[in-house]
């Protein structure tokens, strides 16, 4: 019986963790960001809030339909 | 392949890209996707607009992707054109950088026409022939 205990708890507990990575990952990729790929091949990303984004970002809003 | 030979094949192989424009080595639309000419002269600006900018903060930058809720923004250099596209939310990136490049490079740039050759002088009077 205690046995069972455990392992449903084990199993509650497994299946919060992974519902938990998968909301923040979806939350992560709802945020706007703007990607600068250079010649060299290196990448910078800026999420919103940094003022690279918050120069960028205005402008693909003016280019993309409103939701 | 001319210009809206290739958006059409672009956007046919990629559905996620929406709206395509072509920019060429001196800045003006080259082929587009979007009907209304005004709206297409709108992409091109703030493709240029955007480059401009992100020039100014990382130099050196040849291609970039503004990912909204809405969607996003893509502009790609290659020499001295770009394309830029707009596509639906959380698009396969790398994939659309990718059909976005190949679609730049199978438009043929328009050849400078030959210059015409001057007519040959008659030799007439050096030949002595006449």
């Amino acid at each position: 019986m205690a046995r069972r205990k455990v392992v449903t708890g084990v199993l509650l507990a497994a299946g919060s963790l992974a519902g938990s990575v998968l909301v923040r990952r979806r939350a992560a990729r709802k945020r706007e960001r703007v990607d600068l790929y250079a010649e060299d091949g290196s990448m910078h990303s800026f999420a919103e809030g940094t003022p690279e984004a918050d120069r960028l970002l205005p402008i693909a809003h003016e280019l993309l339909p409103l939701k | 392949m001319d210009a809206a030979q290739a958006i059409a094949d672009l956007t046919e192989i990629s559905p996620q890209v929406k709206q395509v424009v072509v920019i060429g080595a001196d800045g003006s639309l080259k082929g587009s996707n979007v009907a209304d000419e005004a709206a297409a002269e709108r992409l091109v600006a703030g493709a240029k607009h955007l480059l401009e900018a992100a020039e100014q903060l990382r130099p050196g930058v040849a291609q970039l992707e503004a990912a909204t809720v809405t969607g996003s923004v893509f502009v790609v250099r290659d020499g001295d054109r770009t394309i830029a596209g707009t596509t639906t939310p959380e698009p396969t990136v790398g994939l659309v950088f990718y059909d976005l490049k190949t679609c730049l490079r199978s438009i043929e740039e328009p050849k400078p026409k030959p210059r015409r050759r001057a007519p040959a002088k008659k030799k007439e009077a050096a030949d002595g022939t006449a």
